[in-house]
């Protein structure tokens, strides 16, 4: 106590000088030493084409030249192709098969896993991890099991004599298949969410319905389910970003075929901008498909958001 | 409606741990019963085996001569109050309180009619399309107690449920708890670790300590007649006095002799005490400043504490016992002064080393 007084009274000699003092909020411009590299990182490689990609697309533009300013033009096109309106309603499928699909058993195994057993822990691990591999592998898996004849569900099949449908081949289930490697796949992080979320909410709440004579049912109907909303709607809004930008498991399961019928946006835009070399129209198609993301995460958050509130 | 609860050699183990030893106990109807002891003796375990939140793994609980230990906790009749409350986040209080009668399918206008009539004894009818998240500590408390009140249960289950309350809040709802008690006439039973709260509710208070019960009685036979030493030091504040000491029971009343030879004579008959070493015990206030030498023994006074209307005497005798005497409020006592003790042999007690206890002849 005495130092520091002594050295207070000698770092302000001057009488009447106001010595401000410290405001623990204020901004320190140093820390902002510790954002740059992130921040210039996030600017060059997220940013600037964001934008370079508006401009892109206002533009005619192929690898030679990047020329003419040619307004909406490459907007118009784009409307006109046919495989484009296709592929939008490609993606819409697609994302309507997956989420919806991936909360609902997502939020299913993490309800039947949230128990402290050692079965849980292991059924957890297992799930879990179809997640870390990378889409190559996911996708030869999944060949593998829709092999006519020879693969997985063939062979299921046939133990009952029936005929494994062509998951790959039959223009009404392509997708299907697709969307099934898929679901197959991502399952691991909605469950997680899921499992943190169950894991937050206080045990004694359960104690208190148990005494309130709720079953199982009305249990999870009125404690279990409200209280996890917010996950709900974060793991739809996560799954819906990541599905609209479906591509690796289509280009390397089907192709985009049988005739365009999987052929998912960012594969239109594939296609377009670096097969066909219309970077303009390619940049066109991608700004659409961020608005696109956009509309629907934001519409989705507004929806469930409103209904929250009434209930 | 109100039940009495038969608890029969009932033992509870978590683990290898062994936290209630064959403990019984029996409610009797309307009785308000409190479950006093130190942290983790097992209070909050058996209310929530009351209750049917723990398994009973050796006895049996029964509700007017009913087995309920193998029931469900919401079929045995019974509503319980959280110490955290546990109300439901996302439910307005009037849908919390609905709940529980939604579930067994009682009416929708007898459901409105007990909330309202749970709201108007709480004085919260303004509450109830609130949100817990929107209420304070102390009307997330009445909600809590509402939500039991309308399930019109056989008994009530208090697990601490002032603890969370401030100093103020927690006297006002204590006064009315015992107006509530009065009021339904149910059985209740309300686990603290508060000597006042233990004292001023209670028809009977269950000491409990180490896996056992150590005493049951009413606030003032615990507090005059404790059943063993660990009931003596653990009721009232400041704790009683301790003395080890030598006992003379030659006469018809014991006489006891400090270390220092002091010697006091206690009003406590000779012919129940066993051989054995021997604890005096005397409370405070039964222990009174007199002039120096006028007491049965001499102190130097180490510390004061002056409650207001009282005053707490630390005193040393010359052998370093501590003895703690309480003196009028506006006691002219300062520290460091000699003072006489005197010893009030009528409200004295006697306690051998198994902790078994002795009082003074009933007057
Ligand atoms: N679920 C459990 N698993 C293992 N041990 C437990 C469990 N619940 C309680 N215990 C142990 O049982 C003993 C009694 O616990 P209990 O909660 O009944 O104590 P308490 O008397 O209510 O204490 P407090 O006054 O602190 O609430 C404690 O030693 C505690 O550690
Ligand atoms: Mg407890």
């Amino acid at each position: 106590m005495a130092d520091q007084l002594t050295i207070r009274e000698t770092a302000a000699p001057a009488v009447g000088v106001r010595v401000p003092s410290a405001n623990i909020y204020a901004p320190q411009w140093r820390n902002f030493v510790f954002v740059a590299p992130f921040l210039f990182f996030f600017t060059t490689l997220l940013i600037f084409p964001l934008f370079w990609g508006m401009w892109l697309s206002v533009h005619k533009a192929d690898t030679f030249s990047t020329g003419r300013f040619v307004g909406l033009d490459n907007y118009v096109r784009l409307f006109h192709d046919k495989v484009f309106l296709q592929s939008v309603w490609n993606t819409f499928y697609f994302v309507l098969l997956t989420v919806p699909t991936l909360a609902l058993i997502g939020l299913f195994l993490a309800l039947c896993l949230n128990r402290r057993t050692r079965t849980a822990a292991v059924l957890r691990t297992l799930f879990f991890s179809s997640s870390v591999l990378s889409v190559t592998i996911v996708t030869l898996i999944w060949r593998i099991v829709y092999i006519p004849n020879v693969g997985l569900l063939s062979t299921i099949y046939g133990w009952f004599g029936a005929t494994a449908p062509a998951f790959i081949s039959d223009p009404s289930l392509a997708m299907i298949g697709i969307a099934i490697a898929t679901i197959w796949w991502c399952i691991g992080l909605p469950m997680m969410l899921f499992l943190s979320a169950l894991q937050q909410i206080p045990q004694d709440i359960y104690e208190a319905a148990a005494l309130d004579n709720a079953n199982r049912w009305q249990t999870l109907r009125s404690i279990t389910l409200p209280s996890i909303k917010r996950t709900f709607i974060l793991v739809i809004i996560i799954q819906i970003v990541l599905q609209f930008q479906l591509f690796g498991q289509a280009w390397l399961m089907t192709r985009g075929g049988p005739n365009n019928l999987t052929k998912p946006i960012v594969l239109y835009i594939y296609d377009t901008a670096f097969r066909r070399w219309d970077l303009g129209m390619g940049a066109a198609a991608s700004e659409m498909l961020f608005v696109l993301i956009l509309i629907a995460a934001m519409a989705q958050y507004l929806v469930t958001r409103n209904k929250g509130d009434q209930a | 409606m109100t039940a009495n609860i038969e608890i029969r050699n009932v033992s509870k183990q978590f683990g290898a741990m062994t936290v209630l030893d064959d403990l019984s106990l029996s409610i009797k109807a309307r009785e308000f019963i409190v479950f006093l002891g130190p942290s983790g003796c097992g209070k909050s375990t058996l209310l929530r085996m009351i209750a049917g939140l723990e398994t009973v793994d050796g006895g049996e609980i029964a509700i007017n001569g009913e087995r309920i230990d193998h029931l469900p906790p919401g079929k045995r009749g019974i509503a319980m109050v959280f110490q955290s409350y546990a109300l439901y986040p996302h439910m307005t209080v009037r849908d919390n309180m609905a709940f529980g009668l939604d579930n067994i399918g009682v009416a929708r206008d007898v459901i409105d009619a007990r909330i309202a009539e749970a709201a108007r004894i709480l004085e919260m009818p303004h509450l109830l399309e609130r949100k817990p998240g929107q209420l304070s500590g102390g009307q997330r408390q009445r909600v809590a107690i509402g939500r039991a009140i309308v399930k019109e249960p056989k008994a009530f289950l208090f697990d601490e449920p002032l603890s969370n309350l401030d100093a103020a809040l927690r006297t006002r709802t204590r006064i009315e708890l015992a107006q509530l008690h009065q009021r339904l006439q149910s059985t209740m039973i309300f686990v603290t670790h508060d000597q006042v709260e233990a004292m001023t509710l209670a028809d009977r208070i269950v000491v409990m300590n180490n896996r056992r019960i150590e005493q049951i009685g009413s606030p003032m036979e615990i507090y005059e007649r404790p059943a063993t030493k660990f009931v003596a030091g653990f009721v009232g504040a400041p704790a009683m006095n301790f003395v080890d000491v030598a006992i003379d029971r030659s006469g018809d009343v014991i006489t006891v002799t400090f270390a220092d030879s002091t010697v006091i004579p206690t009003d406590i008959a000779s012919n129940q005490v066993v051989d054995g070493a021997h604890t005096f015990g005397v409370r405070a206030e039964d222990v009174r400043i007199a002039p120096t030498g006028q007491g049965n023994v001499d102190g130097k006074v180490d510390v004061l504490e002056r409650l207001g209307e009282r005053t707490l005497v630390y005193t040393r005798l010359s052998d370093g016992q501590i003895i703690v005497a309480s003196d009028a409020g506006n006691s002219r006592v300062a520290v460091g002064d000699t003072v006489g003790l005197a010893f009030d042999g009528r409200k004295s007690h006697l306690f051998n080393e198994t902790g078994r206890a002795w009082h003074a002849r009933r007057a």
